[in-house]
């Protein structure tokens, strides 16, 4: 006879877990809505939320402080985030706050663009959103024992090569386009091209690192015998000391990080004005102190012998913009490459 | 906690009580199909009160076991039976939980020698620093985990002062597995020694039997049940790893990347089916560890009341 009440008691709380659940999720994102509204109304002490790809914490570092010595930037705190370009992108989208992003490659902005959250002119500007950039290079042991100096050298037998996954990793890209537009003239000979990537990829990538950061990371803690990234972050590892050395192989490929301000951002004055500064000549200073390539025409004059210019310079225009890019070679599961990564890994 | 052993001979009842670990053996006396025999009241709940203990244990496990698993369940399926077919058997999947599994059985059998040798010399021995050592045996436990990999990485890694490099090799994922699974054995065998009737061992000397004789009939057979309950747990414990190999692991797919570390990858790379499904997989495998392990505990109970 106590059966039957006990079983409706038991009944009737797992019912109540199921309402308490659905109401928790409903009630969350207004919490988010009005907690952030709340932040909004004192004008006095703003904070914007930046959401960046791995590798410029060392430039924000510099640039950040700068900022907050300006007229407009006096009193604005921030909230940093690095990751994964596509994981963070994603991140984003999916609702994290953010006023301010500056992703590794364009399409992942495109999927704030198309998700209502970033205005569609967001590269109008002069320099079409990207306040820096840097080249593909190729990082080595010290002394490069393997005597690794072009992308054919990759090929040779036993070289283990370390790049990201280009699933969450914008430096991926990049260091796949390079090599991709060296082997196949610009993008004229895809055939080409693809061929290379398939050896690399298939015959000598074996770590999947989820973004440029990591992959230095497990390049510096002895895995593989040659690390893929950005000039800054090459840079950025000898300046520490770290038992490496880079090459920029003659031909390679022009890296545009871009930034944009969220349209649904609480903040977006200030945000702006932070976008804004990001260009200034004393901003582009620091960031080419930090390793990467200015913009501005006359600090990247001043800078130019940090930065040597190589023969063959190919950048995402010449391989049809990022929407062709992404679309024949990044798409997931009929990208070219994409094809590969998947046939190589899975 | 090692005061709770009951059982005259230190029989087998004990598997059911191990020291903390407890969840194998020790829930089965209490799982609420044995309330209804016993007399109302016995909690001091009364009739109410106990309908409503098993309504507030009901929500509790829906909120935080049932309805995260079945929505994890339901992710997995999302492209069907193929699709989760698919998605536990890409090579690199079956390579992960290849693995896991290789890693975690050598694992808990490197703590079933070692954690019941490390017992026997806690409870039989005396040596200057006993109470430490004792205390530094839950150290693991304490220790999150991934300060364990630092740990590990700083010994054995690329800059390690003895010359010892694991870090991304398979002898590094076991080293960190073990280093965090080591209290499980111990701790369960510990107490039985404990309690063990040294007469009985006694007995078996004046019989003539050779101390290896008496280890293996008789001493053996008393601790063989918290020895499985223990390297059971250690098991279930190293396939779920993620913290302690995280950093010395590698991560690398096919050689020391594990189940935890793929599903961390496929959620970066924005597949969370695969995901999903790995986890699933992981989840049916510790599920049926712990099957084992309360289906061992309670045919051992069975065989206690049979011969009392």
């Amino acid at each position: 006879m106590s059966r039957h009440p006990r079983l409706a008691l038991a009944a009737a709380a797992t019912a109540g877990a199921m309402v308490m659940s659905a109401c928790a999720g409903g009630g969350a994102s207004d919490t988010v809505g009005a907690g952030a509204a709340a932040d909004a109304a004192p004008a006095s002490t703003s904070t914007l939320n930046l959401f960046a790809y791995a590798v410029p914490k060392v430039g924000f570092d510099k640039v950040v402080p700068a900022f907050n010595a300006t007229d407009a930037g006096r009193g604005v705190t921030f909230q940093q985030s690095y990751g994964a370009s596509g994981d963070q992108s994603r991140k984003v989208a999916a609702g994290a706050a953010a006023d301010v992003v500056n992703f590794s490659v364009e399409p992942d902005i495109t999927r704030l663009v198309e998700a209502g959250l970033v205005a569609a002119d967001w590269n109008a500007g002069e320099h079409r959103g990207i306040p820096f950039g840097s080249v593909v290079t190729i990082v080595t042991r010290k002394g490069n024992p393997q005597g690794i100096n072009d992308w054919d050298d990759l090929l040779k037998p036993g070289v283990e090569v370390v790049t990201p996954n280009p699933f969450s990793s914008g430096s991926a890209k990049w260091n796949l386009l390079a090599p991709y537009a060296a082997k196949s003239d610009g993008g004229t000979n895809p055939a080409a091209g693809l061929a290379f990537i398939e050896q690399l990829v298939t015959g000598h990538v074996k770590v999947q690192p989820k973004s440029g950061r990591e992959a230095t990371e497990t390049f510096l803690q002895g895995t593989g015998d040659v690390l893929l990234s950005y000039e800054n972050e090459a840079l950025f590892a000898e300046r520490k000391g770290d038992p490496v050395e880079h090459v920029t192989p003659p031909t390679t490929f022009k890296i545009e990080n871009p930034v944009a301000v969220l349209g649904t951002s609480e903040n977006v004055e200030k945000a702006t004005a932070f976008r804004d500064y990001l260009f200034t000549p004393e901003a582009q200073r620091l960031w080419a102190q930090a390793g990467f390539r200015p913009v501005d025409e006359a600090v990247a004059t001043e800078f130019a012998a940090d930065f040597p210019e190589p023969t063959t310079l190919w950048t995402i225009e010449d391989l049809g913009g990022w929407k062709t890019v992404d679309s024949t070679l990044f798409k997931k599961d009929t990208g070219s490459i994409a094809v590969i990564y998947d046939k190589a890994t899975s | 906690m090692t005061t709770t052993v009951t059982g005259g001979r230190g029989g087998t009842d004990v598997s059911a009580l191990p020291p903390s670990p407890q969840p194998p053996g020790a829930t089965p006396p209490a799982a609420p199909s044995s309330e209804p025999v016993r007399p109302a009241g016995r909690s001091g709940l009364g009739r109410v009160g106990r309908p409503l203990g098993v309504g507030v244990v009901g929500l509790w496990l829906s909120v935080m076991v049932l309805l995260p698993l079945a929505a994890l369940t339901v992710t997995s399926f999302e492209d069907g039976w193929g699709g989760f077919w698919e998605a536990v058997t890409a090579p690199v999947a079956l390579a992960s939980l290849r693995v896991t599994i290789v890693a975690a059985v050598v694992v808990a059998l490197v703590n079933a020698v070692m954690g019941t040798l490390i017992a026997w010399v806690l409870v039989r021995d005396d040596f200057p620093g006993k109470r430490i050592v004792n205390a530094l045996i839950d150290l693991p436990f304490a220790l999150p985990t991934i300060v364990a990999s630092i740990v590990l990485l700083s010994l054995y890694g690329p800059n390690s002062p003895v010359g010892i490099h694991l870090n991304a090799t398979q002898p590094g994922l076991v080293l960190a597995l073990a280093f965090v699974t080591l209290p499980f054995v111990v701790r369960s065998v510990q107490p039985v020694l404990i309690e063990a009737d040294r007469e009985v061992e006694e007995a078996s000397a004046s019989l003539g039997a050779s101390s290896w004789t008496t280890f293996r009939r008789v001493v053996l057979p008393t601790l063989t049940p918290a020895i499985i309950s223990g390297t059971g747990l250690a098991f279930a414990r190293a396939i779920g790893e993620y913290g302690s190999v995280v950093l010395i692991g590698g991560n690398i797919p096919r050689e020391t990347q594990v189940a935890s570390q793929y599903i961390q990858q496929q959620i970066e790379i924005d597949r969370p089916v695969n995901a999903a499904a790995v986890s699933v997989a992981l989840l049916a495998i510790a599920f049926a560890t712990l099957a084992v392990l309360r289906w061992y505990a309670g045919r051992g109970l069975r065989r206690e009341e049979d011969s009392a």
